[in-house]
């Protein structure tokens, strides 16, 4: 099969749906590869480099989409390349289905399959094809240097000859994969950072990058599924509020990154608040796009309001077209690369496979989205999914055998009980308690100790010494001359299991 | 001395073995443990003699002193690759003693019982000796194998389940006999009869285990010296004994545990023997794309001097070419040359628990770069170069990916998830588990083929210059 890449023809977009290192893979895959002249130059590749690695370079787009079976995109389509569009094609570009009804029923009626980049489940599995997260990286890091851009001071705090520089402080809103790109590099440039989220279970992703994490005095869990965030109770917004409102007083630069899935951004920063900022503060709105965190962003612009820059891009992404290019096209090879298992160039579309259901949104001129909910958040990171499988099994096997052992276990400790005079039962008593004494003892030994444990516990179990001690004065020279051989190699054991237990310890050196 | 004082005098030396146990769970305390457990064992030796022996000292002071002696000898002249062989000989040392101090009893007849007690006796006489010859004999096999004098291969004789019953049926069998002839003063051949199909037992119960159980052979075994102590304690109504050997026990059979939790295996499977007899055949079904690329040492040590984040992955392999210290000083060197050099082991790597840990820490390796897999696996992301040294199957994605693999749901290093891996390999052998690797067939995964040792010094060499 032929995958076509059209040049992005949306203004302003410099990015490209592969570069010719992907397309290298992709020929691998067993597909032929075309893209239209000039497709790559924005994002600063050359026809020729596409050509170098095997590329078609068609200067038509109308050819293009005419010879291609796979069309791959970043942005959806405009109209004309919707007409151009046949039946069976295969679409596959950033599409937001959720409000863009009317793009699904156009390809569901020309019976377009169409996958949305962005449906692609946030499963451990599917993470290298999250396109998503590859751009919201690369917007986070971005929103840090377009706020330097408008920023009049130093980021990193300095003494110097003609005085003291502090150091900006930088309040992230919203800890997701932008927020921890944008904490990271306004941390590498020398700022202080302070994240919030809703969510706790970031807190220590936040604090891994050093950053501080900005907590409420309010139990409320803000973990919605797929790695969201969800809509929270009127007090915890309250609350959220009050400490935005003190936060806005003190810092000077704040990237709100605040989105909730199919729903207008939460606002979050009021005009209050900006005028509350310092003169030459600077906010970044990375929700710009979705009705914007700030009350006064407006998107694609930069507005200075009451003294405060406040950047609205939307393409934030796009302004670093070369590396999210890259990113992408990485992302699509991934995902075309689990759709084709044979490697033989054909495309399959397996709705067993989650994060390819997920990402289909319109199939054999029906519409399949929503999909249904994605099982796993991505919370918890959890990989094999098979071996998950075989461990339950096996854990409610031993819970079947378990309950028979406890049960014969007590039948047993019963029948002793019956027939077994008073001195062995305080014996047995001993032991049992010794035991659980051992298990206690033993159950969190470093791995790396087990060597010396067991050279240890071998010299101990040579206690045994003790009952030959007890026989040796025996009268009887049977029992005397066992009992003899039984300390000579008893004291080997000991002797020998201590020293070298000793010796092996001595190497362990920090 | 009273036997008020010798008690007291033996909780004393059971706190001070319990204390030595915990010490030993941690680095820090780990020496200050090894202390403990030999002032418990002196005091308890100390208190038995003083107040319990009444004559024979000769025999007594001369048997210690020469056991003694040999014992310190082994420990100074073992090399560090035979720990494992070292514990196995001692174990089946344990063993052999159990077997002495219980005919010694059997024999002596110092105590008389009566009823329903003297029954009692003589069945844990009887399991002492059991277990006592099963401990020895499997020790000896043990020791046998993993000193290479008896292949790796698992023995599988046929119908081999049914011959292991039918060798505990038999020593039920004499364990009636015993008891009634032992209730008129005989008893002494079915006690001989049963010992010998109890050493049997514990020959085929060990040969039956492949190399790769071999670190759960060998804490099982240890396991079964504290049983052991533990029945003579019974016999011989001794608390510490009991104690001791309860303590030794269950210690053992919870690292039997660990190890098998470590392989996804059962417990009972490793027992029972025959590594994945059944379905072996199945994972060979594996087809594995793409094929092994070579590399050189020269290149590997570019590829090391330039990476910021090095893994080394220390298999049984390093253990049989004695490569630890070369693995050590390329190590240092790198941490020289500012790049992370950290340490991933696999808990059933080599042959007994903590094999590897104990190699490093002899070549001088700190063990705060020594990481176990659990805290180390999701790291590889990050990891510039991994470098497996003679490992195989603990390092095999297949055992993540192919679900009818013999090794299927072992937990496995991952280094496969970092940007280059390379295998140091004599060859494209399989390892124990006899499982293809598709590791050695991934891209970004290059094979160094030769004798550990020897690549690793042109390394060396390579990286020094």
């Amino acid at each position: 099969m032929r995958i076509g890449i059209p040049k992005e023809n949306f203004k302003g977009e410099r990015r490209v749906a592969t570069t010719p290192d992907a397309a290298k893979e992709l020929l691998k895959l067993g597909y032929e590869v075309s893209i239209e002249s000039g497709a790559g130059d924005a994002a600063k590749f050359r026809d020729s480099a596409y050509e170098n690695a095997g590329v078609e370079v068609t200067a038509s787009k109308q050819k293009l989409f005419e010879d291609s079976d796979i069309i791959l995109k970043v942005r959806e389509p405009d109209s004309d390349e919707l007409q151009m569009l046949r039946e069976g094609q295969v679409f596959i570009s950033f599409l937001t289905p959720a409000q863009n009804a009317e793009l699904l029923a156009t390809f569901a009626e020309k019976n377009v399959t169409a996958l949305s980049v962005e449906s692609i489940p946030r499963i451990s599995r599917a993470q290298k094809m999250d396109a998503l997260s590859s751009m919201a990286n690369i917007a986070g890091y971005r929103a840090i240097v377009e706020a330097a851009q408008h920023f009049g001071r130093f980021f990193t705090g300095q003494i110097t000859a003609a005085g003291k520089i502090p150091p900006a402080k930088v309040l992230v809103i919203g800890a997701g994969v932008a927020g921890l790109a944008a904490i990271g590099a306004a941390k590498s440039m020398g700022a202080i950072v302070r994240a919030f989220d809703t969510r706790p279970e970031v807190k220590e992703q936040v604090e891994s990058m050093d950053a501080d994490f900005l907590m409420l005095d309010f139990e409320e869990e803000g973990s919605g599924s797929g790695g969201y965030a969800k809509v929270m109770s009127e007090e915890f917004i309250k609350a959220e509020m009050a400490l935005f409102a003190e936060q806005a007083e003190e810092v000077d630069i704040i990237i709100t990154t605040a989105l909730i899935p199919g729903k207008p951004a939460p606002e979050l920063i009021t005009e209050e608040m900006v005028k509350s900022m310092r003169e030459g503060s600077v906010i970044v709105d990375l929700a710009a796009a979705m009705g914007g965190n700030c009350k006064l962003s407006e998107p694609d612009k930069v507005v200075v309001k009451h003294g405060v820059s406040i950047i609205g891009y939307t393409d934030l992404p796009s302004r670093l077209p070369t590396q999210s290019s890259q990113l992408y096209a990485t992302n699509l090879r991934h995902l075309l690369n689990d759709m084709t298992p044979e490697k033989d160039g054909v495309i399959q579309i397996d709705f067993e496979d989650e994060a390819i259901r997920g990402a289909t949104v319109t199939k054999d001129g029906e519409i399949t989205f929503p999909p249904p909910a994605p099982k796993l958040s991505a919370a918890p990171l959890k990989k094999d999914e098979p071996k998950e499988d075989i461990k339950t099994i096996s854990a409610e096997e031993e819970k079947g055998s378990s309950w028979l052992s406890y049960v014969l276990g007590g039948a047993a400790f019963l029948g002793l009980g019956l027939v077994a005079p008073a001195s062995f039962v305080a014996h047995f008593t001993v032991f049992v308690l010794a035991c659980f004494v051992g298990y206690m003892v033993i159950w969190n030994v470093t791995p790396a100790l087990h060597t010396p444990l067991m050279s240890v516990t071998n010299a101990i179990s040579s206690i045994i010494i003790i009952g030959a001690l007890l026989q040796i004065s025996a009268p009887d020279p049977w029992v005397m001359g066992l009992s003899g051989l039984a300390v000579l190699i008893t004291s080997i054991n000991i002797f020998g299991g201590f020293a070298v237990t000793q010796r092996m310890l001595d190497m362990f050196k920090k | 001395m009273s036997q008020g004082l010798i008690n007291m005098a033996y909780i004393a030396a059971t706190i001070l073995f319990i204390l030595a146990l915990g010490g030993l769970s941690k680095q820090e305390s780990a020496r200050r443990g090894n202390v403990l457990g030999m002032i418990g064992m002196g005091i308890a030796l100390l208190v038995t003699i003083v107040g319990l022996v009444t004559r024979n000292f000769e025999l007594l002071i001369g048997t210690m002193v020469v056991g003694g002696l040999i014992g310190f000898t082994l420990a100074k002249k073992v090399e560090m690759t035979q720990m494992p062989e070292l514990v196995a000989i001692l174990h089946s040392l344990v063993g052999l003693a159990a077997m002495f101090v219980g005919y010694a009893n059997f024999l002596s007849h110092a105590t008389e019982y009566i009823g329903i007690e003297k029954t009692i006796h003589d069945i844990e006489t009887y399991i002492g000796i059991l277990i006592g010859a099963l401990t020895f004999s499997g020790s000896v096999v043990a020791y046998l194998k993993l000193s290479g004098k008896w292949g790796g291969k698992p023995l599988l004789l046929p119908a081999r389940h049914w011959l292991n019953l039918g060798l505990l049926i038999l020593a039920v069998y004499f364990g009636f006999a015993f008891v009634n002839e032992a209730a008129v003063g005989g008893g002494i051949q079915p006690l001989m009869l049963m010992t010998f199909v109890a050493l049997l037992f514990g020959i085929h119960m060990v040969a039956a285990i492949g190399g790769a159980d071999m670190p759960v052979v060998v804490s099982m075994l240890n396991s079964y010296s504290g049983w052991a102590a533990a029945a003579l304690g019974f016999m011989l109504s001794n608390d510490l004994l009991i104690v001791i050997g309860a303590l030794v026990g269950s210690s053992g059979a919870i690292l039997s545990y660990i190890m098998c939790r470590a392989m996804n295996r059962n417990f009972i499977s490793v027992i029972a023997g025959g590594f994945g007899t059944g379905t072996s055949s199945g994972g060979s079904g594996i087809t594995i794309e793409g094929e092994a690329i070579a590399t050189s040492a020269e290149e590997l040590a570019a590829q090391l001097v330039s990476a910021k984040e090095v893994m080394i992955i220390p298999g049984y392999g390093m253990a049989v070419a004695q490569a630890q210290h070369m693995v050590s000083d390329i190590a240092k060197l790198l941490r020289k040359k500012k790049v992370n050099v950290r340490f991933g082991i696999h808990p059933v790597a080599g042959r007994m628990p903590g094999h590897m840990n104990v190699l490093l820490a002899e070549a001088k390796v700190p063990y705060d770069i020594v990481f176990e897999m659990d805290e180390i696996n999701q790291d590889f992301p990050n990891i510039d170069v991994s470098i497996v040294i003679g490992a195989n199957d603990i390092v095999n994605p297949a055992a993540q990916e192919v679900p009818d693999s013999p090794i299927a749901g072992m937990p496995v290093l991952e280094p496969w998830n970092g940007k280059t891996t390379v295998v140091l390999k004599r060859g494209m052998a399989t390892g124990y588990a006899g499982v293809e690797n598709p590791l050695f067939y991934k891209e970004n995964t290059r094979m160094l083929f030769g004798d550990a040792r020897e690549s690793l010094e042109a390394v060396f060499r390579a990286i020094g210059s």
